[in-house]
């Protein structure tokens, strides 16, 4: 009993770092239908961001918001401006190329301009854990789940409750529509995209120190995202963090249970499971099919 | 038309058609792992040879022939590799140097040997050797001698009846694991839980949680670098107060980096380390860090002994004959009072395997402190 | 070009590629032969990607599987002529099984289908030690003989596989010539249009996903028997990657797309190897421009030029 809390525990802490990956990759998904296979990258990168003020001696802290504006800039009006919006029209292959390219483009100048191997990262959780149920259950789990949770409610609540969080909300379910009614959607969707790089950012603090900062990150974290996106629901943003914890337990009860060795296939088994009997995900509500 | 079509194939694919001169310099070819999975221990084997062939050939060469060394990316692939390896046997390469994976190795060997020529590998599987290849040498400890060695040491030192292992699934891990369990057998130590983990893994508390309910006296831990950090940190995490015990990467530099103070107390064998408490070694790997801007591990050390003892073994034969180099190396023993440049007594048996002395380290206080120097399997 | 002149061309092109490696040496002998291994997967992708207009992240698992069939049955001694067609049915078939579930609910879906998927044959290569030789992979496979002559020799070897890339490339060829193949190109270019003429785009694009994979089973029995040893690593997901992008680099959706991508892959490392570590950062990019200044890839050059006589 004490091993399946342990496990669900420590499962529950990985699924939340999927889930914030998943969150941006679903709200993107919304808005702007773009199918970004460079989410890992735009986590790995501000780890490397902010690794280089720390280096300089740069508090965390501040490092962070540095990290936070570079990736707004970069990754969300800079990769909106110049590789979404001319490529959209094309339909979503070439986009979908394009950000395959980039996720080879920026993992391969990390590692060729700063470093091969992985670096140690800065905690923002104090070290150590706590005893609960016989169980050990160190302060950054719990401070990692209790951040993702938090920013799924507040999204949630943003974009149900404020006026820029409806127009949101109604760019990505009719952008016509969103038109007539005087929303600016250019906007809306620029806004959801920096959005989206200052999740990633958040996502970046908050896993590095487990993950290590590494050019290859992203890998893994992006793929997971995906899967937890569809999982959980694309169109949901709740789904994205049922989806991500879901996937971090089962991972953690089938390598422990079943087979270590066939840890990594359970997001893919676990996808096609969601697809075949609930296509929508399980959050998800029923789309009209796009062609 | 033979000219334009060479001319071509060189334009296309690199491949220079050059004449051997007998006085020029002598190609030397690395076959490196620059990408993929195993950059991080192919870019620190390429860079030692660099190194050394920098410095022998600042000194005039090896009997008044400079060195050209040329090294290809095989991108961890085993397919890249074999191409690669023709394609040294094209440049009538006098010593092949590489590839470290052993996944590689396994299959370049096969085109070396078949043209002839001495093949240094830093490969760490038992049976790139045991396949009567009279080309292919060592650089490093076998997993076949390491794990004895670290048998030995649970069994007399730390007197452990029982041990679990985490390793790493992939072609180093499985080679690793499966003499391991040879050894403690061996040695009569039961195996107890027998974890595999995925490179790259992140979340260790399975694997620890096993190890801990499994009741044995110890871990050994043989995974990569970052994975070793990761499961440091789980065992400290999970309150494990038994012996940690690893082979090579659990004490190195970059694990205590990575996995902070959960690093302290762990033991590991270690064949070569920059660490090693000798003077030349030491040299050596801060001579590395300022040419290279990072601190070299055990594959930097192989690649810049190689190619020390490749220099030493030809002046003893006089002249440059690959064949004749592979036969002297088989039994030959190179000392560092002769040759500096190996930094450490080495021998080589007949199936060109590598012997001489190795450590016992532990992390103390964030440092890989070396307690004991094993003497080598055969000594000089 | 007049399609006289064009055949004429291709026939020429063919010879001259078949008579090359004589002038080469071992290494340039090995690049064309794997060329040719390649340019199989991506010709049977190009189907999939081009034509039906589906992202497959999975043809390196299809590559793996064929050569693991090779390699397994090859070492037991079966027939080369007959491995062959057994693989590219148990791709074919676990392409419709994979490719259905996908394909039902939405069309990208398939893209992670066959991403998981790809780890997922990874990892039964790696676990399944009894059968797939785990980690270490399977050494020591044999190269066929042909009427009584051995193909031990890599140049023999290379004709070998040459001559079957032509035989595969000509029945895509004509597959797409077909009326069946005609609905390909009706479906990619209006997809709604199709559909309301009676064309069943989940079939068609799920056979085509089926046969892209089949091609991907008969180049891995080639690379098999051509490196005479494999080993999981060589068919995890980058490799899937760099076939796709082969396809979509020389122009998705044209029958010659993929010879020059697979050209351009194969070849990538040598041409770029003064960039040294900097070379995939300065490839990843330029993929990404190549999508924005050239979305239907290279071939699409002439026409983006406004050249006579280009023609798709």
């Amino acid at each position: 009993m004490v091993d399946l809390i342990q496990l669900i525990v420590s499962g529950t802490a990985t699924g939340a770092i999927y889930a914030l990956a998943a969150l941006g990759f679903t709200l993107l998904w919304q808005a702007s239908g773009t199918i970004n296979f460079a989410q890992g990258e735009f986590v790995m990168l501000p780890a490397f961001t902010m690794l280089i003020c720390t280096t300089r001696g740069v508090p965390l802290w501040l490092a962070f918001l540095v990290a936070c504006v570079v990736s707004a800039i970069l990754l969300g009006i800079g990769f909106k401006r110049i590789v979404v919006d001319p490529l959209i029209r094309h339909g979503v292959i070439p986009l979908v190329i394009a950000t395959l390219g980039l996720s080879i483009g920026l993992k391969q100048l990390v590692k060729a301009s700063y470093a091969a191997e992985a670096q140690p990262f800065p905690s923002v959780f104090p070290a150590g854990q706590f005893p609960l149920f016989g169980t050990h259950v160190s302060y950054s789990d719990v401070g990692t789940l209790l951040i993702a949770g938090l920013i799924v409610i507040s999204l949630q609540l943003f974009l149900k409750r404020t006026v820029t969080g409806r127009a949101m909300q109604a760019c990505a379910q009719n952008m016509d529509a969103a038109k007539v009614l005087g929303i600016n959607v250019k906007t809306m969707v620029l806004y959801v995209f920096i959005i989206n790089a200052v999740l990633a950012a958040v996502a970046s603090l908050l896993i590095s120190p487990t993950y290590l900062a590494k050019f290859d990150m992203g890998d893994s974290i992006g793929q997971k995202a995906f899967f937890a996106a569809i999982i959980g629901g694309f169109n949901q943003t709740s789904g994205a963090l049922l989806g991500g914890v879901l996937i971090g337990v089962l991972e953690n009860l089938i390598g422990f249970y079943v087979s270590p060795a066939y840890k990594e296939g359970v997001a893919l088994v676990l996808f096609m499971v969601v697809i075949l009997f609930r296509p929508e995900g399980l959050l998800g509500k029923a789309e009209e099919r796009k062609v | 038309m033979k000219r334009f079509a060479g001319w071509i194939g060189a334009m296309v694919l690199g491949v220079a058609a050059t004449a051997a001169a007998q006085n020029g310099p002598v190609p030397i070819v690395g076959l490196v792992e620059l990408s993929g999975p195993g950059a991080v221990s192919g870019t620190n084997f390429n860079d030692g040879v660099r190194m050394a062939v920098e410095e022998i050939n600042a000194k005039g060469g090896i009997l008044g022939r400079k060195i050209d060394y040329t090294y290809n990316d095989t991108q961890s692939n085993p397919g890249v590799a074999k191409a690669l390896a023709q394609k040294a046997v094209d440049q009538n390469a006098y010593v092949v140097m590489g590839p470290v994976f052993s996944g590689s190795i396994f299959v370049s060997m096969d085109v070396t040997r078949k043209a002839e020529i001495t093949n240094f590998t830093g490969g760490e599987a038992a049976n790139i050797t045991q396949q009567g290849n009279p080309y292919i040498f060592r650089t490093s400890f076998t997993q076949a001698n390491a794990m004895p060695r670290v048998a030995r040491y649970m069994k007399n030192a730390l007197k452990l009846k029982s041990v679990d292992i985490i390793w790493v699934n992939n072609d180093f891990g499985k080679g690793g694991h499966d003499e391991f369990l040879k050894a403690i057998k061996a040695d009569g130590i039961k195996l107890g839980a027998d974890v595999s983990t995925d490179q790259g893994q992140v979340d260790f508390s399975g694997a620890v949680l096993k190890v801990k309910q499994s009741g044995s006296d110890g871990v050994f831990v043989y995974v990569n670098e970052e994975e070793s950090a990761r499961a440091l940190r789980e065992l400290a995490k999970q309150g494990y107060n038994k012996p940690r015990i690893g082979e090579t990467t659990l004490t190195g530099q970059k694990v205590i980096e990575l996995a902070g103070s959960a690093a302290d107390g762990a033991i590991a064998h270690v064949g070569l380390s920059p660490d090693a408490p000798i003077p030349a070694v030491r040299a050596f790997a801060e001579r590395f860090q300022k040419e290279f801007k990072y601190k070299p591990d055990h594959n930097g050390i192989k690649g810049y002994t190689a190619m020390y003892i490749v220099k030493a073994m030809t002046e003893k034969i006089g002249k440059f004959d690959t064949k004749a180099l592979a036969a002297a190396l088989h039994g030959a023993k190179i000392l560092v009072k002769d040759h500096p440049g190996v930094l450490m007594d080495v021998s080589f048996d007949k199936n060109g395997d590598i012997d001489r002395e190795s450590f016992m380290t532990k992390v103390e206080n964030g440092k890989q402190v070396v307690f004991e120097t094993l003497p080598p399997l055969h000594p000089f | 070009m007049n399609a006289k002149t064009g055949k004429l061309a291709l026939v020429v092109g063919i010879a001259a590629f078949a008579i090359l490696p004589l002038f080469l040496k071992g290494y340039g002998v090995y690049l064309c032969a794997l060329f040719c291994v390649y340019l199989m997967a991506t010709l049977g992708l190009n189907l999939t990607v081009g034509y039906a207009g589906q992202m497959s992240l999975g043809q390196a698992a299809f590559f793996g599987i064929g050569a693991y069939h090779a390699a397994i049955l090859l070492k037991l001694g079966w027939p080369f002529f007959l491995v062959l067609p057994i693989a590219a049915v148990a791709c074919f078939l676990v392409g419709l099984l994979l490719g259905f579930p996908a394909l039902r609910v939405q069309h990208h879906y398939l893209a992670f289908a066959t991403l998981g998927f790809n780890i997922l044959v990874f990892l039964i290569m790696r676990n399944e030690a009894t059968i797939t030789g785990g980690p270490l992979g399977i050494s020591g496979i044999p190269r066929p003989s042909l009427f009584g002559i051995s193909l031990d020799a890599d140049l023999r070897y290379f004709w070998f596989t040459l001559f079957f890339t032509v035989v595969l490339a000509a029945i895509l060829w004509w597959l797409l010539r077909s009326p069946w193949g005609r609905a390909f190109a009706a479906l990619r270019d209006n997809p709604i249009r199709a559909e309301s003429l009676g064309i069943n785009i989940t079939a068609y694009t799920l056979f085509a996903f089926a046969i892209g994979a089949a091609c991907a089973g008969v180049a891995g029995v080639f690379y098999a028997s051509l490196l005479q040893f494999i080993e999981p690593s060589s068919f995890q997901f980058s490799y899937s990657l760099m076939m796709l992008l082969a396809v979509i680099v020389g122009g998705s959706g044209r029958f010659f797309g993929p010879v020059l991508g697979t050209v351009i892959i194969v070849l990538l490392p040598e041409w770029l190897r003064f960039m040294q570590n900097w070379y995939l950062a300065v490839f990843g990019f330029a993929i990404v421009a190549l999508m924005i200044f050239l979305p239907g890839g290279l071939l699409s050059l002439p026409e983006r030029l406004g050249w006579k006589g280009a023609s798709k």
